[in-house]
């Protein structure tokens, strides 16, 4: 098991993460700008154009997916002058600054398990560190098909502030783990719960805007928008949730004896996964669609957060990477 | 899905449908079958399940605030030392015993049962579904949610091919195409629910049939797997003294390796345990490294390392020149961090009188400010510190259980001090006890370790249950139930060329179109779509 830490490495992983933080931020107020000023834009109408674009000229396509109704007061309003030929550009560039930020995440994220020859998930600094990355990329490779651009503002000053928060308040230097630690299930088990949490995030954000937007903000993404990203992040993120927990159960059971113990990290891993099945569960019976639906997602995503923060903080445990109890 | 549901004529009948307006009818008069159907319908439906679901995970939310028995003992005790009234009433609402707790097994059974009640009706429609055809198109094609249509010398054979090649299910009639596919779906959902009531089984069989146990073992010491070898043994209600896997083993050598310079200074980075292991009587000895990820497996039953300390040996002379005790002392861990360690020493066959000992032990021993404390956990300058050493009866016969780790303190009350804070004593140095009561020799170092042993018969079948339910899961939140109707001709002039089709999808809130133009474009023989 490696000691070393190269140091050299180390600090240019910090300094990575630093410059990742000021490129979302800058990234952060360049989709502000785009929203603020740029073209009022209809997802649902971009895409059926795109779509309709590569056909044969002989088919007509009608309609659209279910749920997409055309009649988002958006749709319908006038067309605006035209947006100042800067604010024009604002979008693309704040998403370029995104990749660029996303790019400098990873080489962080890489630099610091080369610094120390381990995966660079032992603990919370790192952890976070990994989960900001999960939620840009779950953004940015969702856009590469969705083209759900609107939430860029939100998804990278999320990260930015979870990234800021890591630094300023969980950092520890880089150094070797704890022999609890030393399994390559942590590369499984916890790789899994960032992904996820990178794709919860992303529909937290999604939730979070859902509720607090009003009928009258144009410039805002529709509910309808919001609600088919939240719900896509949550389909592909719960069943890796689901394999995160499982994965975990089998590392609990190499570790400490039992595959499931009920300490108070499994306890909120397991009230997280009901409250997604939940979720789940209340898009598909009716009265519970939309707004009911979005307060269950946050609720999930608070159990969510509050596994990740709280319980370490609050309740301790044997997740709490302290002394294994006797 | 409203207008999925409109565009369907006699598809809801099929399938159960999950929402509300199946809600069950309250029955106006008071026939016991019909409220019985009513509990039943109601017990079942999506809403219920829903409530169930919540309060399943509410349920589970005081068992991560207060501690658990059997997650953490001494905590419990703790509290019940600290705020006896409190406790007392927090046991009495098992809020020490959470997932153990009345009210919560009446959740999760009435959740179990309700899933039953929702897997067991949905499967046999499903199977049933599985074998029924496509239906016949709906009247009007273009009215569908997705639709086409172009001019085109389509065959309806032709079309059924190119669907077929594309694994939808393909019905044909006069005049038109009907095909369907994304099965897969529902029987993902439905493997999913099952897997699930199958690892609430496993579970359940794994602690009805299943033992834990907790043992501290010395080194140079061993262990032979009976239940009377164990400090603290747990079994399943159906588990027998005798079917215990009848192992061995000695703990031939314990070794912790801390990082030793820098800010993590102290940080364990290993721990081995070298043991030789019987797997049966009679059955040759064999090595086996025990780590922390890495149990000890003979046939299932499997023993973890899950603590370590320090046990040094005393030889203890009591007043008459007898060697009263000789051996190791296990002392606990008060400061994890540098392993300042606690011990106590019992010795009732002392004459003339019983002695006890209380000592400090020091890892790496340097003094501070007059007093001694320990910077290192790993043994660089052990030496033992005698707290108090008292000579007096020490209450062990009174037949109230003792913790081998503490003085009884109202036993101590009445006993005579004779040495407070000594000076720590290095290995093989050797303290006399005043009024002639004898003396205390630190005579070396071994080290302890704690080990879990568990049998879990049930832990291969949760896998397989768990593994069993990811992938229903991934089925039934990937895969599509999708329809498409094909019609040739339009309905005065048959064969004409002119081509509708339709498609729809049962599945709210997924994307059909770019799928269905794929659909329409493979079918239109304009378009080019050998590539495909
Ligand atoms: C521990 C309990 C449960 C968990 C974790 C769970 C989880 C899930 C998940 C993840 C889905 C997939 C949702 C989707 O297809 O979008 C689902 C679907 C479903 N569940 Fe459950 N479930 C549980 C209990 C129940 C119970 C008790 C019922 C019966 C009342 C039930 C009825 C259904 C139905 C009808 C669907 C299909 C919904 C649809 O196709 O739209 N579930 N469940």
């Amino acid at each position: 098991m490696p000691v070393e830490v190269d140091v050299g490495l180390a600090t240019l992983s910090d300094q990575l993460t630093l410059a990742t933080v000021l490129l979302y931020i800058v990234a952060m107020i360049g989709y502000a700008l785009d929203l603020g000023f740029g073209r009022v834009r209809s997802t649902a109408k971009a895409t059926a154009k795109a779509r309709t674009a590569g056909e044969p000229a002989l088919v007509t396509v009608g309609g659209d997916a279910a749920g997409v109704s055309q009649d988002t007061p958006r749709d319908e309003a006038p067309e605006e002058k035209a947006p100042p030929a800067w604010a024009l550009r604002a979008a693309p560039v704040a998403l370029a600054l995104t990749w660029l930020g996303w790019a400098a995440n990873l080489a962080a994220i890489l630099t610091r398990g080369w610094a120390i020859g381990r995966w660079p998930w032992g603990n919370m600094y790192e952890f976070v560190v990994a989960m900001c990355f999960a939620a840009v990329s779950a953004f940015l490779f969702m856009h590469l098909r969705y083209r759900n651009l609107f939430l860029g503002a939100f998804v990278t000053v999320a990260a930015a502030l979870g990234l800021g928060f890591a630094v300023r308040y969980l950092y520890v230097q880089a150094g070797p783990v704890v022999p609890a630690l030393n399994s390559y299930w942590v590369a499984i088990h916890v790789s899994a719960a960032i992904i996820a949490s990178g794709l919860f995030i992303m529909a937290g954000v999604a939730g979070v805007l859902f509720l607090v937007r009003k009928d009258s903000a144009v410039r805002l993404p529709s509910r309808q928008d919001l609600e088919r990203v939240a719900h896509r992040a949550i389909v592909v993120g719960f069943p890796i949730w689901t394999f995160a927990v499982i994965a975990g159960a089998l590392w609990a059971d190499k570790a400490w004896g039992r595959y499931w113990g009920w300490d108070p990290k499994e306890v909120w891993a397991f009230i997280t996964w009901i409250a997604y099945a939940a979720y789940l569960h209340a898009r598909a019976t009716a009265g519970f669609r939309g707004r009911a639906a979005m307060i269950v997602q946050l609720i999930a995503f608070a159990c969510l957060m509050f596994n990740l923060v709280g319980v370490n903080i609050f309740l301790g445990g044997l997740h709490s990477y302290a002394e294994v109890p006797g | 899905m409203e207008e999925v549901k409109q565009a369907e004529p006699g598809r809801t009948a099929g399938r159960r449908e999950p929402d509300g307006d199946e809600r069950a009818v309250r029955p106006g008069s008071f026939g016991v079958v019909a409220w019985a159907r009513w509990f039943w319908r109601t017990l079942t439906s999506m809403r219920t399940a829903l409530i169930l679901l919540f309060l399943f995970a509410l349920a589970s939310v005081p068992g991560s605030i207060w501690p658990q028995r059997g997650v953490s003992d001494a905590k419990v005790s703790q509290y019940f030392s600290d705020s006896p009234a409190l406790a007392e009433w927090l046991d009495r609402l098992w809020l020490f015993d959470v997932f153990r707790a009345p009210w919560f097994a009446a959740i999760y059974l009435l959740l179990f049962l309700s899933l039953i009640g929702c897997v067991l009706p949905r499967a046999a429609t499903h199977l049933r579904e599985l074998r029924k055809k496509p239906p016949a198109p709906p009247r009007n094609l273009l009215r569908l949610p997705q639709n086409a249509s172009f001019e085109g010398d389509l065959t309806v054979e032709e079309a059924a091919k190119r669907l077929r090649r594309m694994r939808f299910r393909v019905v044909t009639g006069p005049g038109w195409v009907s095909a369907e596919k994304g099965y897969l779906r529902e029987t993902g959902n439905l493997i999913f629910h099952v897997a699930l009531l199958g690892l609430l089984v496993a579970v359940g069989a794994g602690a009805l049939y299943g033992y834990r146990g907790n043992v501290l073992v010395v080194e140079g010491e061993g262990f032979a797997n009976t239940v009377a070898a164990y400090d603290r043994y747990m079994p399943g209600q159906q588990v027998s003294a005798e079917s215990l896997e009848p192992f061995s083993f000695t703990l031939d050598d314990f070794q912790a390796t801390y990082i030793a310079q820098g800010e993590r200074r102290g940080q364990p980075l290993d721990f081995e345990a070298r043991l030789k292991v019987t797997d049966a009587p009679g059955a040759g000895q064999r090595d086996y490294t025990l780590k922390v990820n890495d149990p000890l497996d003979v046939n299932g039953t499997l023993t973890y390392l899950i603590d370590h300390g320090y046990a040094p040996t005393f030889k203890i002379t009591d007043g008459r020149g007898q060697v009263a005790f000789d051996g190791p002392v296990p002392c606990l861990v008060v400061q994890p961090a540098t392993f300042t360690s606690e011990c106590v020493i019992k010795v009732p066959d002392a004459q003339p009188e019983q002695l006890g000992l209380l000592i400090g032990f020091l890892p790496t021993t340097v003094p501070m400010n007059g007093e001694w404390i320990s910077v290192f956990p790993g043994a660089a300058n052990p030496t033992a510190q005698v707290y108090g050493a008292f000579a007096g009866d020490l209450g062990l016969r009174n037949g109230r259980p003792q913790s081998v780790y503490e003085l009884d303190p109202t036993s101590l009350k009445k006993m005579k001090p004779l040495v407070m804070k000594a000076d720590p004593l290095a290995v093989g140095k050797k303290l006399d006890l005043p009024n002639g009561m004898g003396s205390i020799e630190f005579t070396g170092l071994r080290q302890w370790i704690a080990l879990q042993i568990t049998h879990d018969p049930g832990r291969m079948p949760a896998l397989v249950a768990s593994a069993l339910s990811v992938i229903g899961l991934v089925l039934s939140l990937t895969v599509r139930r999708r329809r498409v109707w094909v019609r040739i001709g339009d309905r005065q002039e048959k064969d004409s060329g002119h081509v509708e089709i339709g498609g729809l999808t049962r599945t709210e809130g997924s994307d059909f179109s770019e799928e269905f133009a794929g659909i329409v474009a493979a079918l239109n023989p304009g378009v080019n779509n050998d590539a495909r």
